[in-house]
C-alpha cells in the first residue's frame, strides 16, 4: 500500500473514477489550472483535459446548478466548494432541487452528483471556514452524506460518492489533507457508501466519530485504562444502523464525538436510535463529546480548545466508565471571566 | 485603542489636505508589508490577504465617505479598515488574536468591524457584503437621513448572484449605494479575464439601470473625487452607482500564495504606477510635500507599525469566556 497525504488521495480518486467512466466531469474555482486550492486535483486537467475539468468563476449557485443539471441528463459531474460555507449561497440547488429530482419525476430523473467540500476547524481560518456544516446536510431526505477521516477511506469513500446515483456530499476535513496514511487504491478498495468501519475494537465503550474526530476517539483510546471500540461512521446519510447495534449490545456504553456544537449534531440522531433499540442492555447514559453553541474562535489555543481533543475525549470517556454518569461538558464547569 | 475618538481623529487627517493621503496609503503598504512577515516567520496562524497595490482605493474611498456611511468591505480588509480610521493596533491586535483587536480577538485577519467608523464586520464570503450594504443604505433611505452605504468588493465577485441581485435591488428601491469593485486582476488564482466575459465591470451596471464608471483605482485623487460624486449623486436621491476601480494586487491572494500564475513583466508594469510613489512624485513636483517631508512620512508610518506590533503583542490574548460572548444580543 502506497503512503498518501489525503489530498493526494481524493486526486488519486478522482482521477480512477475519470479514467473508469467518461461522464465523470468536474469544476470549481481554481481546481483545474491551479489544481485546486488545496491540491486535491493534481494532475486532471493534464490527464483528462479542459472539457472534462473546469475552472469556474466565483458562482457557486451557478456551478452547482449546472452540475445537477449536467447529473440529471447524462454526466456524473464532481463539483468542488472550496470550504464547505460557501455552499449557503448555492444550498437551494442542492436541497431543493437535486435531492427532490428523483421524487419529483417519479424516478425516472436521477442526479448522480458528487458535491465536495473541505471542513473544519484547526487552521485559524476563522468563524465563516472552519464549520462542518454536517448538520445542515444530514435531515435532507434524497441527499447522502459522507465524511472522510483520513487519506485511507477518502479514496474508497470518494469513489463510492461519484458511483453513487444520488447526489451525495463528501466532506474532506481540511486538516487532515497534509496527513500520509496508507491507501488502498483500486476497485477493491472502494467502500460501500452506508457502512462504518471498525477501527478499532474493544469492550468497555463505543465511540463513534466521524471525520476528523476519527483520529482524535482513536487517540483518546489508545492507552487508556479502558476498552473502546472505536467506530468510524463514515457515512452518515445513510448511517450504518447494524454496525452500531452489534457495537453497542456487546459493550453496553455509547459515546459520540462530533465536531459540530451540540444542539443539532448528529450525535443526537444517534443516540435517539441506539436508546431506542437497546435500552435495556444501557449500563450507562449514551454521552455526546461535541463542540459547545459557539462559533469557531480564532487563535490557535481557543480553537483547540473549541474543539474535542483526545485529552478531552479520554477524560470524558473515563469518567463515565468510573462513574456510570454523564460528565459534564467542559462549558458546563467553566468559572467565568469577565 | 479602539475608541471612537482614536478612529475619527485618524479619519479627519485625510481631510486635511493631500499629505494625509500620502501617509495613510503609506501606512497601509508599511502595515500590509510587516502582516504578510508575519505570517512568514510564522507569528501568527491561520491566513491574511493584503492588499499592497491597492492602497489608493482604500485612502480615496475613505476620505470621500463620511463616518456616518456605513461600508461592507472583505477578507481584503486591512487598508479599508486602516484608511477608514481604525488604529493599526486594533487591526494587529484582530491578526493576532488580542482582546484589545478589533473584534476582541476572536475572529482574525478576516474578521474586522468599527461601526464608529461605519464599518459593519468585514465579509469572508465572496460577495455577502453587497446586498448588505443595499440594506443599511435602506436603513438611510427609510430613516431619511442622508447619509449612504458603500460595498467594496473584488472583480471576482462581480460574478457571484449577490452582486446581480444587491445592485438590481438597490436600483428599484432608488437606494443611495455606492458599489465600488476593485478590480486588482484576479479572483484567487484565475485571472479576472478566464472568469469574466466583459473586459470592465462597470459595465454591468448598464443591466440595472445605474451609472457605470471605471475609474483609475492607482489615483488616490480621482479614486476620491469619483467616489465623492457617486455619494453625492446617492445623498440627492439620484440612486445608485457602480465604479470599478482599476487596480492591481502585488502580493499573492492569500499567505500560502506565491501567485506563480502573474505572467512576466506584468507586476513590473503596474508597479511603474504604483499608487504611493506616483503619488509622492506629483506632490512634490506641485509643491504639496518636500521630498524630506515625504521621508518624514515614511518613517513616521514606519515606526508607527513597529509600535503597533510592540503593543498588539503585549496584550492579552482573547480568552476561552471571550469564545462565549456576543453569540446572542442580550
Ligand atoms: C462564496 C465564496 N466562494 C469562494 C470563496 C473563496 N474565495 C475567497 S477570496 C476569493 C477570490 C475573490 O476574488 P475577488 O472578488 O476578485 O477579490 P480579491 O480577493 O481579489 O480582493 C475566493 C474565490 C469565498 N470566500 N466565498
Ligand atoms: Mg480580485
Amino acid at each position: 500500500m502506497r503512503k498518501m497525504r489525503m489530498n493526494q488521495a481524493v486526486a488519486t480518486a478522482l482521477a480512477d473514477e475519470m479514467r473508469s467512466n467518461p461522464d465523470v466531469v468536474m469544476f470549481g474555482e481554481d481546481i483545474a489550472v491551479a489544481e485546486g486550492p488545496f491540491k486535491t486535483s493534481a494532475g486532471l486537467l493534464k490527464e483528462f483535459g479542459p472539457s472534462r475539468v473546469r475552472d469556474t468563476p466565483i458562482s457557486e449557485m451557478g456551478f452547482l446548478g449546472a452540475a445537477v443539471g449536467a447529473a440529471s441528463t447524462g454526466l456524473r459531474p464532481v463539483v468542488e466548494i472550496m470550504f464547505i460555507e460557501f455552499i449557503g449561497v448555492a444550498l437551494d440547488q442542492l436541497v431543493t432541487e437535486a435531492a427532490k429530482f428523483h421524487y419529483l419525476s417519479r424516478g425516472t430523473v436521477s442526479v448522480p452528483l458528487t458535491v465536495r467540500g473541505s471542513i473544519g476547524a484547526g487552521l485559524g481560518f476563522g468563524c465563516q471556514h472552519s464549520q462542518t456544516l454536517e448538520s445542515w446536510m444530514y435531515s435532507t431526505p434524497g441527499l447522502k452524506l459522507a465524511v472522510a477521516s483520513g487519506a485511507g477511506n477518502a479514496y474508497g469513500l470518494l469513489r463510492a460518492a461519484i458511483r453513487d446515483d444520488n447526489p451525495v456530499v463528501f466532506l474532506e476535513p481540511r486538516a487532515l489533507y497534509a496527513k500520509r496514511e496508507p491507501v488502498q487504491t483500486g476497485e477493491d478498495a472502494i467502500i460501500p457508501l452506508g457502512r462504518a468501519a471498525t477501527v478499532r475494537e474493544g469492550s468497555d465503550v463505543t465511540m463513534v466519530a466521524m471525520g476528523a474526530m476519527v483520529p482524535a476517539a482513536l487517540a483518546a483510546a489508545e492507552g487508556a485504562p479502558w476498552s473502546a471500540e472505536v467506530i468510524d461512521l463514515q457515512t452518515l446519510v445513510p448511517y450504518d444502523k447494524e454496525a452500531l447495534l452489534q457495537s453497542v449490545s456487546k459493550t453496553g456504553r455509547l459515546v459520540t464525538v462530533e465536531e459540530n456544537p451540540l444542539t443539532g449534531g448528529w450525535g443526537g440522531e444517534i443516540t435517539a436510535f441506539v436508546t431506542s433499540e437497546l435500552f435495556g442492555d444501557l449500563q450507562a447514559p449514551p454521552v455526546r463529546i461535541t463542540c459547545p453553541d459557539i462559533h469557531v474562535p480564532y487563535g490557535r489555543e481557543l480553537e483547540q480548545r473549541y474543539l474535542p481533543g483526545p485529552d478531552y475525549i479520554a477524560r470524558q470517556v473515563g469518567s463515565l466508565l468510573e462513574t456510570g454518569t454523564r460528565p459534564p461538558h467542559w462549558w458546563e464547569t467553566r468559572e467565568v471571566v469577565a | 485603542m479602539s475608541g471612537a475618538g482614536v478612529s475619527l481623529d485618524r479619519r479627519l487627517r485625510l481631510q486635511s489636505g493631500r499629505a494625509g493621503r500620502y501617509e495613510a496609503m503609506c501606512e497601509i503598504r508599511a502595515f500590509e508589508d510587516r502582516v504578510q512577515a508575519m505570517f512568514f516567520e510564522g507569528t501568527v496562524h491561520g491566513t491574511t490577504h493584503t492588499c499592497q497595490g491597492q492602497e489608493a482605493v482604500s485612502v480615496g474611498i475613505a476620505a470621500a465617505a463620511r463616518p456616518t456611511d456605513t461600508v461592507t468591505c472583505t477578507y481584503r480588509g486591512h487598508g479599508h479598515a486602516l484608511a477608514l480610521g481604525m488604529h493599526p493596533v486594533t487591526v494587529l491586535g484582530e491578526i493576532m488574536g488580542r482582546r484589545d483587536g478589533s473584534v476582541g480577538g476572536v475572529g482574525g485577519s478576516m474578521h474586522l468591524c468599527d461601526t464608529s467608523i461605519g464599518l459593519l464586520p468585514t465579509f469572508a464570503i465572496v460577495g455577502a457584503g453587497i446586498p448588505v450594504a443595499a440594506g443599511a443604505a435602506l436603513t438611510a433611505q427609510v430613516k431619511g437621513t442622508d447619509d449612504a452605504a458603500i460595498a467594496i468588493f473584488g472583480d471576482g465577485a462581480s460574478n457571484i448572484g449577490a452582486f446581480h441581485e444587491g445592485l438590481n435591488l438597490a436600483a428599484i428601491w432608488n437606494l443611495p449605494a455606492v458599489f465600488v469593485c476593485e478590480n486588482n486582476q484576479y479572483g484567487e488564482y484565475s485571472a479576472i479575464h478566464l472568469t469574466t466575459p466583459v473586459e470592465n465591470i462597470a459595465d454591468r451596471a448598464a443591466s440595472y439601470g445605474i451609472p457605470g464608471q471605471v475609474v483609475d483605482g492607482q489615483d488616490v485623487d480621482v479614486v476620491a473625487s469619483a467616489v465623492g460624486e457617486a455619494l453625492e449623486r446617492a445623498r440627492a436621491g439620484h440612486g445608485p452607482s457602480l465604479l470599478e476601480m482599476k487596480t492591481y494586487r502585488y502580493a499573492g491572494h492569500s499567505r500560502a500564495d506565491t501567485a506563480p500564475y502573474r505572467p512576466e513583466g506584468e507586476f513590473d508594469r503596474w508597479y511603474e504606477r504604483d499608487p504611493i510613489n506616483t503619488y509622492r512624485t506629483r506632490l512634490i513636483e506641485e509643491g504639496a510635500l518636500t521630498a524630506e517631508e515625504a521621508g518624514e512620512v515614511e518613517a513616521r508610518v514606519a515606526r508607527r507599525v513597529v509600535e503597533a506590533e510592540a503593543t498588539a503583542a503585549a496584550g492579552d490574548p482573547a480568552t476561552v469566556d471571550d469564545m462565549f460572548r456576543n453569540i446572542y444580543a442580550p
